[in-house]
């Protein structure tokens, strides 16, 4: 099986555009969405909900006043600064606390107690392009590497259910803990980037990651003409990393007409829908491992 | 006044209204990066960076010769951080949250405390000298931003401590955890709206997750007017009215604007009117938290 992850580093370069055109080109796969901070490729796939499930995850601080002892020693401990003492009493701050439990072990009273939280739901959906798994975490939840990795355990469960050979996914941007969960075991990693000073740190810091944990990168150049200089300083960056270039795409207002038709750009004839499909047909002769 | 210039979506405008802002801002001033993942306020604003300092996380590290083998290191350790093979702990720091759980349980004193390193920290100044700088920038492969953050975030107030100043803060994107870190130390929280179908739906996930910090928020709608999405300006713009968030600049949709950015230089500097419309907003951003702060201690 092949994972194929889109990311970019800095956000709003391209990459849930480029992840729908894939979507709809790729055959015999699971699309996975894993940036689930920000989810956006349902507004393009429109995908209905087959399987529904709760997303549990973390540990709500509950200190029962009755049996609190007023001691303190909750909040010395908690290194998150998340208990105070208030008119109530001690109590947890749910923004603050990161749910290691040690207030709740170390507690003399027991007053302490640790409960799942329902964070949002993740979906299993049929789209016009085929099966997607995708969540939506209730406003303001957390935890989304661990999210990560379970959509992307999920999205395997599935090929492997309906003998699919290929699993794309949408990334999230950054270098932190949701991308490198989404890098988690990947057989490509897909970077879109765009030709600005930002485009171009974050790009080499996403790249260094990729490297890192040992992904190969495949780079698009996204609105290319914008600064054709830097993107040409770009292209040649990736030679010398060793990494693929895949092409360019230029800065056109196509783009966010598909999305407000809610379109791909290859389900329709356009400039930087016809390049996605050369893109598409250069990435299936990469080697990649499986 | 401490200012976050936050967005659901990446890419909707953060830095660039950050970067074009502080350049016309008119009083005491730090500029603040805390988007530590994917800093950029750097290459719109150089810094002279005056101090650079590494952040670490206090982690354990393990004296096999005094530890007893009891696992009661592993059993509270949250985050798998702690495994026990064969009778023998195992350490994997770099799972670790640093909550000191281990430390607070061991009874022969065999863990010590280790250090993680989470990324740097740059001190320096900007705009010729006029504005302070304070810039966090995650190490790579470090999957937690928000330990470093909160140690900017400390800095920040001792900076802002020994010289007060208004704080211009350029947040992560998103609305988990790093976004959230940053956004519950803010006055002000300022929204970058980008009106396309992504940018408004990330827009609306950004506010239902900080609308429960209480923190009085506005919103910026940036590329107004592009081509094929005047539907979007609508709806953008009516999602405020009836949220009662003020929008205190719309920023239209340029060619030369994207490409003024693409090459590195602020919007601000664009021309005349690019400048004017961020004095506007400056001055309804300080009027803005001038209301907010009266309002509450009206209430208070």
């Amino acid at each position: 099986m092949r994972e194929i992850v889109v990311i970019s580093g800095k956000g709003g370069t391209g990459k849930t555009t480029v992840s729908a055109a894939f979507a709809h080109l790729a055959e015999n796969k699971v699309i996975c969405d894993l940036d689930v901070d920000a989810p956006d490729l349902h507004i393009l796939l429109d995908p209905q909900a087959r399987e529904t499930h709760a997303f549990v995850s973390g540990h709500k601080v509950v200190i029962r006043r009755e049996a609190c002892l007023g001691c303190g020693k909750c909040a010395s401990l908690c290194a998150f600064d998340a208990i105070s003492l208030g008119d109530d009493g001690y109590a947890a701050d749910p923004l603050r606390c990161e749910g290691c439990g040690v207030c709740a072990h170390l507690c003399p009273a027991h007053a302490v107690e640790l409960t799942e939280e329902h964070c949002g739901d993740w979906y299993r959906s049929d789209t016009r392009f085929g099966p997607m798994v995708h969540a939506l975490l209730f406003p303001g939840q957390e935890n989304s590497g661990k999210l990560v990795s379970l959509l992307k355990a999920e999205a395997r469960a599935l090929a492997r259910e309906r003998g699919l050979d290929t699993i794309l996914c949408d990334g999230s941007p950054g270098v932190g803990c949701p991308v490198i969960a989404s890098l988690s075991g990947a057989s490509l990693a897909v970077g879109v980037v765009e030709p600005t000073p930002s485009g171009r740190h974050d790009f080499l810091r996403v790249a260094d990651l990729c490297r890192h944990f040992r992904v190969p990168l495949a780079v698009i150049i996204n609105k290319a003409d914008l600064n054709a200089r830097e993107a040409d300083a770009m292209a040649e960056e990736c030679e010398k990393r060793g990494d693929v270039l895949l092409g360019r795409l230029p800065f056109d207002p196509v783009v966010t007409q598909a999305m407000v038709a809610r379109k791909a750009l290859t389900e329709f004839d356009n400039v930087v829908g016809n390049r996605l499909k050369d893109m598409w047909s250069a990435l299936q002769k990469l080697n990649v491992r499986r | 006044m401490r200012v976050v210039i936050a967005s659901g979506k990446g890419g909707a405008g953060k830095t660039c209204v950050t970067a074009s802002l502080a350049a016309v801002w008119n009083r005491p001033l730090v500029a603040v990066d805390t988007d530590a993942e994917a800093p950029n306020l750097h290459l719109f604003l150089p810094p002279d960076v005056t101090e650079k300092k590494t952040a670490f996380l206090d982690v354990p590290n393990m004296d096999p010769e005094k530890c007893s083998r009891c696992e009661k290191c592993r059993d509270i350790c949250a985050y798998k951080a702690i495994a026990s093979f064969a009778g023998k702990i195992t350490l994997f720091p770099d799972m670790c949250h640093g909550c000191g759980g281990c430390f607070a349980v061991c009874p022969t004193g065999a863990l010590i405390h280790g250090r993680r390193e989470l990324g740097s920290l740059e001190i320096g100044t900007v705009l010729g000298g006029s504005a302070r700088f304070l810039m966090g920038r995650t190490r790579i492969g470090e999957s937690m931003t928000p330990p470093l953050l909160r140690q900017q975030l400390r800095l920040l107030s001792d900076m802002l401590e020994a010289c007060p100043a208004d704080a211009l803060i350029d947040s992560p994107p998103g609305v988990s955890c790093p976004a959230v870190t940053v956004a519950r130390e803010a006055d002000v929280i300022l929204l970058a709206l980008d009106p396309t179908p992504f940018g408004f739906h990330d827009f609306r996930l950004a506010h239902q997750a900080f609308l429960p910090l209480g923190r009085p928020v506005a919103a910026v709608i940036n590329r107004a007017g592009a081509d094929g999405n005047a539907e979007g300006d609508e709806a953008a713009r009516r999602y405020c009215r009836e949220q009662r968030v003020p929008v205190l600049a719309e920023l239209p949709f340029e060619r030369a604007a994207a490409e003024q950015y693409a090459a590195g230089r602020l919007l601000a500097e664009l021309s005349p009117a690019w400048r004017q419309r961020f004095e506007r907003l400056r001055d309804a951003l300080i009027a803005f938290g001038a209301g907010r702060a009266a309002e509450e201690t009206n209430h208070a």
